[in-house]
């Protein structure tokens, strides 16, 4: 767990198509950390329509920067090209002018990824090491399975 | 000639026009773009873009157009299509109209060149984003051959008019070029060889978008 004199937590932004998906991954996640760890949703169009919206993804990334940074998981197709043009938005939404050099958009599994991300942030790891983790976090299932990492 | 059509250039209340009319053909088109969808992609892309469209004519109608210069107009446009649209063409035209927007600057209105500037912007953004090339069965099948064409008319001399009209022609020629393409981008690709024989739906609605402006802004 961080400790509150190592500073904040690095935050999680959760980008899917689908709002349910989204919510019920960040669900997961937060079964695995505390509050300490600030993890944002930003899935669907609304709550039945699914779809990616920049704009939400940059609130969301400027509402879970407490200074140390975002690491945002996303799931596929628009996701990715609503996640790089939120990097774009931040300023319109009012985040902090740093938040963008402190945001990485990461590679990893949408579930996987997020479950282990918010591990590692909770643990008080910076970005780098919060993302490098994530998209990592298929590496225990391979093993597990038996298979190589082509597959 | 309406208001904001002149062969001079483009203004706030042209640009209104073209995106409703870019709005109305969409919805018109909205079942043809969705069928083309559904043969290589995701069968959304008609819904989705009637969507964003219809946000963005509700933004025109609660603004207006008299006090808001075209690169204000252009990036609000822009922003819209980003939240609402909902698939990969959200941030794509989203990112067109903002670096549309952003090229316009303050300018009241655009000239030709300075139209013409703005559309290669748009262009140079959508590049950037979905990071495709011409050749892969995506939207910049027609619109490259649009902003070349828009580009060559106007240094022949021709009028926005025309230069429009050559512009509209070329994305046409580039939509129907998409239809034995293979699909190197987007979830047409993951079909390979079998995403051949069917017309991109983004080239089709890029053709859309320069039809509406030679149309409405010649």
């Amino acid at each position: 767990m961080t400790d509150p004199e190592d500073g904040p937590a690095v935050g999680i932004v959760v980008v899917s198509h689908s709002r349910a998906l989204g919510l019920a991954a960040a669900d997961l996640a937060r079964e695995v950390v505390g509050p300490e760890v600030p993890i944002a949703v930003a899935a669907g169009i609304d709550d039945t329509t699914t779809g990616t919206d920049a704009t939400a993804i940059a609130a969301a990334i400027a509402t879970t920067d407490r200074g140390a940074g975002v690491v945002v998981l996303m799931d596929l197709g628009s996701a990715v090209l609503s996640a790089e043009t939120a990097l774009e938005l931040l300023d319109e939404v009012g985040a902090d002018p740093a938040t963008r050099e402190r945001t990485l958009l990461c590679p990893g599994p949408l579930v996987e990824g997020l479950v282990i991300a918010a591990a590692t942030a909770s643990t008080g790891a910076d970005r780098h090491q919060v993302s490098a983790d994530a998209a990592a976090a298929l590496g225990p299932k391979r093993t597990h399975l038996g298979q190589s990492w082509d597959g | 000639m309406a208001d904001g059509a002149g062969a001079t250039g483009v203004d706030s209340a042209g640009l209104d026009r073209w995106l409703r009319a870019f709005s109305d053909a969409v919805t018109e088109h909205a079942d043809e773009l969705t069928a083309l969808d559904s043969a290589i992609g995701d069968a959304d892309h008609g819904a989705n873009m009637r969507r964003g469209l219809k946000a963005v004519v509700g933004k025109l109608d609660a603004a207006g157009t008299s006090d808001t210069a075209p690169g204000a107009l252009l990036k609000t446009a822009g922003m819209t299509l980003v939240s609402t649209v909902g698939g990969a063409s959200g941030p794509l035209y989203g990112t067109f109209f903002l670096r549309m927007g952003s090229a316009a600057g303050d300018a009241t209105e655009l000239g030709p060149t300075e139209f013409a500037t703005a559309l290669r912007a748009g262009l140079d953004g959508v590049v950037a984003r979905g990071k495709a090339a011409p050749g892969d069965k995506t939207m910049l099948d027609a619109l490259v051959p649009a902003v070349d064409a828009l580009d060559a008319a106007l240094a022949d001399g021709k009028g926005l008019g025309d230069a429009l009209s050559a512009a509209a022609a070329a994305a046409a020629a580039g939509s129907d070029a998409t239809v034995p393409l293979v699909a190197r981008k987007g979830r047409a690709s993951y079909l390979g060889e079998r995403s051949a024989g069917h017309r991109d739906p983004g080239a089709a609605s890029t053709a859309i978008l320069l039809d509406t402006a030679a149309r409405v802004l010649a």
